[in-house]
């Protein structure tokens, strides 16, 4: 290592998918100006490297980390708290790291059952029952795994973040757009943006960036997009299919929703927005077309599932954060 | 966890035209009802964003009222039949999160039904002191930790266990 060597780079994944790193790789040849620009001291999808040797370096040393997942064990918060004291710019990247994600929705039950649905239900194949065990001695000594949280956190609800990508997972073009930035902020030909704020996304919400024609919205029943035949230029909403495009952040073109699908909020709550699925209670409340209790009753009942409907990427980062029986065994 | 000691907070919401005047009617009339409820004037039931609900349950509520004009009564015309729609969704999205949906409740009041306000308010107080206190701002639901780092669980272990799985 030179004086002059590259600012650091790192990434990490806590209680995440991996396809934010594939989405990272999914740049192309821009990864090329991420080596030219950067050195990778961290990254442990990509390279070898140990916890160790982030402990052993300074603090502040590394100039930007890339986190993504939640925090659902205390490995997890262990390195989200390491991470955050070596690295100058700390990313919230992802959905998970932002908001939850889907690793949240685990946030329903008691840790207890989540570890039980994955050893012991008819789906697992676990004839003799074996759970694991927090600690295990061996002739070199004891081993142990990591602790599980009663609930999965967002990076920010455990340390300082200092900006926000969302997704599920970023759009490669947002990616590339925000390590452009990065770059030019290394050459002194940009300056970065204000501390706490959304990048590589948009302000508004992904009806605006949808191109589907809107008329006045009065839903008569809520419908599954295998139970009909889309009109491929209408409002998916207008036809029945709960489309989150209303209450969700713009950033990525409206793919989803141009390809025939609707929006299931990865990109998370548009700007101003508190609570994610309240926005969308009171966006799909207003166009159901009906004034009489039991009608409107029917008609919900086409949304058989509204918490994991209004909160599928967003329960870890709402205001409920967690659904009672997590809470009150946890 | 009923106890004769738990004393609900309940979080009101009334609209300016109809349900905030009958509680003003209450008590002129001298009615009198507990006091558990802490009323916040909306111009309109249909000013009620879902956000408030969860804002007030995540804060220390153990219950949400929302009250608004009758129906057809509506200052702003149907403005009330919105936060009906509101109403039946914030409670089914409760119940998937494991919260006793009765815990909200909607009370149409028009600004002549003092009785019917205290009455409607008195019987929902009953309601949540026998359905518990929710908990969730004393047990910081969502936030197992505490700042320090404090070790949530020690061992992972199967559900069937007796003892506390995250403690």
């Amino acid at each position: 290592m030179t004086d002059n060597a590259k600012p650091k780079f790192a990434m990490y994944w806590a209680a995440s998918c991996g396809g934010c790193e594939i989405a990272v790789l999914n740049i192309h040849e821009k990864i090329l100006d991420v080596d030219a620009n950067f050195e990778v001291v961290f990254w442990p999808v990509a390279m070898d490297a140990k916890y160790k040797d982030v402990e052993a370096m300074e603090d502040g040393s590394i100039l930007l980390t890339l986190f993504n997942g939640g925090i659902r064990n205390d490995e997890n918060e262990h390195i989200a708290r390491l991470l955050r004291r070596k690295s100058q710019l700390l990313v919230a990247f992802g959905s998970c790291a932002c908001e939850g994600c889907i690793p949240g929705l685990a946030n329903l039950s008691p840790a207890g059952e989540i570890v039980h649905t994955a050893f012991n239900t008819v789906s697992t194949d676990n004839p003799h029952g074996i759970y694991p065990r927090a600690s295990f001695d061996v002739p070199e000594g004891e081993i142990t795994i990591p602790k599980i949280f009663p609930t999965l956190r967002t990076l920010d609800q455990v340390v300082d973040v200092d900006y926000y990508m969302p997704g599920c997972p970023p759009e490669s073009h947002q990616i590339g757009a925000v390590i452009d930035l990065v770059v030019k902020v290394l050459h002194g030909e940009a300056q970065l943006p204000p501390k706490g704020s959304v990048i590589g996304a948009g302000n508004s919400t992904v009806c605006d960036e949808c191109t589907r024609k809107r008329n006045v919205k009065s839903i008569t029943s809520f419908k599954r997009i295998y139970d009909v035949e889309i009109d491929p230029e209408l409002c998916l909403l207008e036809q029945g299919i709960p489309c989150n495009g209303p209450a969700t952040r713009s950033g990525c073109n409206a793919r989803c929703v141009s390809a025939g699908a609707q929006c299931i909020g990865c990109y998370g709550p548009a700007e101003g927005v508190v609570d994610y699925g309240a926005r969308l209670i009171a966006a799909f409340a207003s166009v159901i077309d009906s004034t009489d209790p039991e009608e409107i009753e029917a008609i919900l009942d086409g949304i058989p599932d509204p918490a994991g409907q209004f909160y599928r990427f967003n329960l870890a980062g709402s205001l409920l954060k967690a659904g009672k029986p997590a809470w009150e065994k946890g | 966890m009923t106890t004769d000691t738990f004393e609900p907070t309940i979080i009101g919401f009334t609209c300016n035209w109809c349900s905030y005047r009958a509680a003003d009617l209450a008590g002129t009339a001298r009615l009198k009802y507990p006091p558990n409820i802490r009323l916040i004037r909306l111009m309109c039931s249909g000013r009620l964003d879902p956000t408030f609900v969860f804002k007030a349950l995540s804060s220390g509520a153990d219950g949400v009222m929302i009250t608004g004009c009758h129906p057809g009564e509506c200052h702003y015309l149907e403005q009330n039949y919105k936060a009906l729609r509101r109403f039946h969704l914030i409670r089914r999205t409760l119940k998937g999160f494991g919260v006793e949906p009765e815990r909200v409740k909607l009370v149409w009041a028009s600004a002549a039904e003092g009785a019917k306000f205290a009455s409607e308010t008195a019987s929902f107080i009953e309601e949540i002191r026998s359905l518990g206190p929710l908990n969730w701002g004393k047990s910081g639901g969502g936030r197992p930790t505490t700042e320090d780092g404090d070790s949530p669980s020690s061992v992972l272990r199967p559900q069937s266990e007796t003892e506390e799985v995250p403690a």
